[in-house]
């Protein structure tokens, strides 16, 4: 389990990165905190020619305020994310996601950009950032664009990027008052890849009504799977067990598209999203009514 | 009998150098002019091979060479049995078909070696694998245990008629005569599937031929290492004092490790001779998956017939085990199976059928457990669903049936895995079952807190299952152990240490009996330079015969120091003792002597000879028990489990365990709780699937679920001792004890967690799905 | 050769400076270039922690990372916690409870534990468990890991 020879390039500034993808197109794949890349390399199931290594730009690795949300540069690592105040208080669900994220390890040293990059959809924060509405600040050596979340993951571990782009930074706009928020999933070992996951938003008004709510999976199809028609049954309703439980049963009877594997058919998948969507809207009713 | 040494909670000598990385493992052996080996392994699990093609591999710069079965000429041929059929049953069917170094016209299972490639970096190696093609002609894989037995099925041995690998049928009593005089017969078929050992270091192996000596050195992360320098030097034609095996510290065994022998150690001793080079082999993970030996797949159909009053009458069982595509460790596992189907309990009347076949999956050898908890899963399963229908206590039940103590040594009349009588030696098992029952509090949570907690919504259960444990088996293992003029002891046994505290444990039986400290000893395990005889580890055996052995050489030098110390004291043996590493006078301590001058004054100077004079304080001994030592334990958990994401947390785990003398608790435990890890991952998480070609799905830890430290529960350790009778420390095996009963405890316990689904368990690994899937089936039939 | 990597790194308080082969695992590295065979390797597939090493003082999985990303920075490995005759308190904790067996995971849970026991000197037996989860051991159960960490964290409180 070694990985096949590559050519190795260490740029100091993204400039520099921007010319060597251009420079190299499909034969490059970018190094950033390289804990899903690697392993695949070692199992020889990727072998790109030529490796850029994006870990020397300091600041790709900035967490920063920005229009009362935050903005995280790609190469944020995931530790340092999990200890952040800034996010703590702006993003709690991106913060609160952190730990649920593989092991410690492997936190120090994945980044945020290279979770999103990689597009998993078994990946948590694939969907919180879905879940939050994220911007992707993307570069290439013709400028820069900012693609939303919903436009940002296309498919199977595809995203709108293509060989010459650069995830730069990613913005976490900030939750409206009388927000909550949760992510439950069920992995067979706690930091095993999820075998179904959900993050729910809501927004109440004065008279704890739904305003607004969002509802994505992990492990539910080719990406983040979002659930738009049981989201909007919630709308205009406060809380009750039998709303959360209409809601759950329309995502997970006709809304999420989930694949069966060794670890769990597509059934048990659409059963545990059933479950967990009822549980995860009671948190994040909850928590948006202000309570704990 | 008090101990001063043995017994104790001794710190390990072993530890310090381990824990600062300072311990040799087969990886960190680095020689000048090293060469590295990589194997081109087969992608297909049953193919004829058409053509090979190793040209532009060859070419690649660092290569040294790539080699097929054709290459090796003479030097191709399949390894040796390990185990041969019973000798002892007639009618046994065995169809002996052993592994080869090198496939040479049809690949039996995925990851079977095709070619090798040997180069100067394993990266290099690898690059070069990539580069050999292989053409094959696909054939459809053997893979359902019973449709492999069916007329016109592909066969993997084209040679034989069929798949069929052995046939046996033990019978003790007269079970159809039981059954009819039975209240209740129940009758369930059982699946068990297949996992893997997964020790954390994989296998691997240094080679070094010196032509100039004309000697090869090998180091392996083996079990066995003296069995394996007797078979390499047979293979290759040379006397045993030129091939040394050394199996340095080696990271967990689990029994894959004592296979012999892997394709790869008939391979790279036959490279490193041909290339007068040092050659380097380390498996990898994904080679693990596919190379390393596997177990416990298993199909079981059994009855068992009983009184109304919950006594078993007889059991009737047929096992089809699979042995993978070879079955070079003969009937070893479904031996072991037989042996433990009866449990702790008194059945008259057995009559099992073991078929073995041959499917295009990894080989099977026994893995911790080796067959045991098999059979210790159907036996307790039956009698939980027998106590259902009879409306009786489990807890009476058993007690019930148990082997009453006046019983042993119990003879059960079939042969066990060593092919002698399965003989129970001793055991107390009441006391350590209701021990068991108090510490998990199961009146209280039967009476009590399972009716507050199912109150509160939570689903939680209690399982709780006695076993036994046929450990301490033959041939035999020595010892050789010396007093060095230094005064400390130098001491040796041919067993390997994978992690069992040889280096303490047995160092602690020396102490004990020469009155040294236990640093001052200083045990070589697995160097077959150190001694020339003996078996390896495995089969819980270490502490019983290696230690009996152990014993039985210090005990030997006690005697050889008391009579000189005697002539050079002037004062009789019997008034001798020994003590800090001296030889005194009981009543006058100032007259003493010390081991290190007496040592010297044994190796004489000329002139002093006389005649039959031995030198040294030193002594070789071996232990050979007639029957093994028979172990005894219990295991109880109380379960949570969530009913809607079938999530499970086991809130209290209790053990209790008879291995008779313990030579260091703190060691007993560890075993035990490692055990315990390996038996829950049998339980909920460590399944190997293999699809319809037997291509094997989840080969990698990813995939393959090892217990982490979050499923794992704090484990509660107690103890009880019924010495084994027939060796003198009284000591029977642990090694594997943790592992055997768990699957029966968990499932019992699952069960009693879910009554609304009146789920009857059959089978193991369950998962998450799986439980989803049987309480789905149980909806909708109610 | 073409391609090459000239490498600076100081692991364990002394500095290298090599020429590798870019493609070189940090943990090949550490353990055929440099020696430091304390490391040890269970899958290359960042899943089973043995070879977990602290770069810059944060637990990493060195088979996850190629060498030359340690450029310049600094790597500890078992081998810098503690020797033979004077063992870091974690070792010694380790071997006053029997924390270890075959010894093969040791040395990634001790590297894993040393900088989490910094941050977090004392912590519960959950907090203990989640510590090690990224590590697996296959002979103890992890209970005497525990064990000792809870010994260790007593020893260093009192």
């Amino acid at each position: 389990m070694k990985p096949a020879p590559f050519k190795y390039y260490v740029p100091r500034s993204v400039p520099e990165v921007l010319s060597l993808l251009n420079e190299h197109g499909y034969d490059a794949k970018i190094l950033a905190g390289g804990q899903s890349l690697v392993p695949m390399m070692n199992f020889r199931l990727v072998q790109p020619a030529v490796l850029v290594d994006i870990n020397n730009i300091p600041e790709m690795a900035e967490i920063q305020p920005h229009e009362k949300g935050v903005r995280l540069g790609a190469m944020v690592r995931h530790s340092q994310a999990e200890k952040d105040p800034l996010i703590k208080e702006k993003a709690p669900l991106v913060h609160e996601t952190m730990p649920k994220i593989a092991t410690v390890q492997i936190r120090n040293r994945g980044t945020i950009g290279g979770s999103l990059a990689h597009a998993d959809p078994s990946a948590e924060l694939v969907v919180v950032s879905t879940a939050l509405d994220a911007r992707f600040k993307i570069q290439n050596l013709n400028g820069e664009r900012v693609v939303p979340a919903s436009e940002f993951f296309v498919g199977l571990m595809v995203t709108a990027m293509g060989p010459e782009d650069l995830l730069v930074e990613v913005e976490f706009p900030p939750l409206p008052p009388r927000s909550g928020w949760s992510l439950k999933e069920v992995a067979r070992r706690p930091h095993d890849f999820a075998l179904v996951g959900v993050a729910a938003v809501v927004v109440l008004d004065k008279k704890d009504r739904c305003k607004e709510a969002r509802l994505v999976y992990l492990s539910a199809g080719d990406g983040p799977i979002s659930a738009p028609e049981a989201a909007g049954l919630l709308v205009g309703e406060q809380f009750t067990p039998a709303l959360a439980t209409a809601a759950a049963e329309k995502a997970s009877a006709d809304e999420i598209d989930p694949g069966s594997d060794i670890h769990a058919t597509a059934d048990f998948r659409r059963h545990l999203a059933n479950v967990l969507t009822q549980r995860a809207l009671e948190e994040a009713f909850q928590r948006a009514k202000g309570g704990k | 009998m008090t101990y001063k040494v043995i017994g104790k909670r001794v710190k390990r000598v072993e530890d310090p150098r381990l824990l600062t990385g300072g311990a040799l493992f087969v990886g960190d052996v680095n020689l000048p002019n090293m060469l590295h080996a990589a194997f081109v392994r087969s992608d297909y699990a049953h193919a004829r091979i058409i053509s090979i093609d190793t040209s532009k591999a060859k070419e690649i710069p660092g290569v040294v060479g790539v080699y097929t079965a054709e290459d090796m000429g003479d030097a191709w041929e399949p390894g040796p049995p390990l185990v041969s059929p019973p000798p002892t049953l007639e009618n046994v069917v065995f169809n002996s078909r052993r592994q080869v170094p090198l496939v040479k016209d049809k690949v039996k299972h995925a990851g079977e070696i095709i070619a090798v490639v040997v180069a100067e970096s394993r990266y290099i190696a690898e690059d070069a694998v990539e580069e050999v093609y292989v053409d094959y002609e696909p054939l459809p894989a053997v893979v359902d245990l019973e449709k492999c037995l069916e007329p016109g099925s592909t066969l993997v041995h084209e040679d034989l008629d069929s798949n069929l690998a052995a046939h046996l049928i033990q019978n003790k009593g007269d079970y159809e005569a039981a059954r009819q005089e039975a209240d209740l017969v129940i009758k369930r078929r059982f699946n068990l599937d297949r996992g893997a050992a997964a020790a954390m270091e994989n296998r691997g192996l240094v080679v070094d031929w010196d032509p100039k000596n004309q000697h090869l050195m090998v180091w392996d992360a083996t079990q066995s290492p003296i069995p394996i320098r007797n078979g390499m030097a047979a293979r290759l034609g040379l006397r045993t004092h030129q091939v040394r095996v050394v199996a340095p510290f080696v990271g967990g065994g689990f029994g894959p490790k004592i296979m012999m022998f892997y394709a790869e150690e008939m391979v790279l001793p036959w490279l490193t001779m041909k290339l007068e080079r040092p050659v380097k082999w380390i498996e990898d993970r994904h080679e693990n998956f596919y190379a390393t030996t596997q177990e416990r797949e298993q199909i079981q159909d059994v009855e068992m017939a009983l009184s109304k009053d919950g006594r078993i009458l007889g059991i009737k069982q047929k096992i089809i085990h699979d042995t993978g595509a070879f079955n070079p460790y003969g009937l070893t596992t479904p031996l072991n199976t037989q042996s433990h189907s009866m449990g702790s309990y008194d059945v008259k009347n057995y009559n099992s059928e073991v078929t073995v076949v041959f499917t295009n999956k990894t080989i099977v050898t026994p893995v911790r457990g080796a067959g045991r908890p098999q059979g210790i899963y159907v036996v307790e399963r039956l009698l939980d669903i027998a106590c259902k229908e009879l409306a009786l206590d489990p807890r009476e039940v058993r007690r019930l049936n148990f082997i009453p103590p006046d019983a042993f040594p119990y003879d059960h009349k079939i042969i066990d895995q060593a092919f002698t009588s399965l003989v129970f030696d001793s055991g107390n098992y009441q006391p350590a079952y209701d021990l068991a029952l108090e510490k998990l509090g199961y009146d209280n949570f039967i009476k009590e807190e399972q009716p507050r907690l199912r109150a509160e919504g939570k689903h939680v259960g209690i399982g709780i299952v006695p076993f036994i444990e046929t450990t301490g088996v033959g041939p035999y293992e020595g010892a050789r152990v010396a007093i060095e003029p230094s005064g400390k002891v130098s001491a040796a046994t041919g067993v390997g240490t994978q992690g069992q505290s040889h280096m303490t444990s047995f160092a602690q039986i020396i102490a004990e009996e020469l009155g040294v400290e236990v640093e001052d000893v200083s045990m070589v395990t697995g160097d077959t330079a150190e001694i020339h005889w003996g078996t390896g580890t495995f089969a819980s055996r270490g502490a019983v015969v290696a230690g009996n052995a152990v014993l039985a050489a210090a005990s030997d030098v006690r005697l050889k120091v008391i009579k000189l110390a005697s002539k050079i004291l002037e004062t009789p043996e019997d008034e001798l003792e020994l003590d800090g590493g001296l030889v005194r006078v009981a009543d006058i301590p100032e007259k003493s002597i010390s081991l290190g001058e007496l040592a010297v004054l044994a190796n004489p100077f000329r002139g002093a000879v006389e005649p039959g004079t031995e030198p040294g304080l030193e002594s070789t001994k071996y232990f050979g028990p007639e029957y093994g030592a028979t172990a005894f334990g219990v295991h109880g958990m109380i379960l949570e489990v969530d009913s809607e994401t079938m999530m499970i947390k086991i809130r209290k785990y209790v053990t209790v365990e008879d291995c008779g003398t313990m030579l260091n608790p703190l060691v007993v435990e560890g075993q035990i709780h490692g055990g315990v890890s390996m038996g829950i991952g049998n339980c909920y998480y460590e399944k190997l699937h293999f699809d319809e070609n037997a291509q094997l799905l989840n080969a990698s830890l990813a995939d393959y679920l090892i217990p982490s430290s979050m499923e794992m529960p704090h484990i509660e350790v107690y103890h009880q001792n019924t010495p084994a009778p027939n060796n003198k420390l009284g000591t029977k095996g642990v090694g594997e004890a943790g592992t055997i009963p768990v699957p029966a405890a968990f499932a019992q316990a699952l069960e009693n967690a879910l009554p609304e689904y009146e789920l009857e368990i059959l089978e193991t690994p369950l998962s998450p799905n799986r439980l989803f899937e049987l309480i789905h089936k149980r909806e909708e039939l109610t | 050769m073409e391609n090459t990597f000239n490498l600076s790194v100081t692991v364990n308080g002394k500095s290298y400076q090599q020429t590798i082969d870019p493609r070189t695992l940090l943990s090949d590295f550490l353990r055929n270039d440099l020696g430091l065979t304390g490391t040890h390797v269970g899958c290359e597939h960042g899943v089973c922690g043995a070879c977990t090493v602290l770069l810059d003082g944060k637990s990493v999985r060195s088979c996850l990372l190629f060498a030359p990303q340690v450029h310049n920075q600094e790597v500890l490995t078992v081998e810098g916690l503690g020797t033979i005759d004077d063992l870091h308190p974690l070792q010694e904790a380790f071997r006053e409870a029997h924390a270890l067996q075959c010894g093969f995971c040791t040395p990634g849970i001790l590297t894993t534990l040393v900088p989490y026991l910094e941050e977090n000197p004392n912590p519960t037996e959950e907090e203990i468990r989640e510590a090690i989860s990224g590590n697996l051991c296959r002979c103890t159960g992890y209970q005497h890991i525990i064990d000792a960490v809870k010994l260790a964290t007593e020893k260093t409180n009192t």
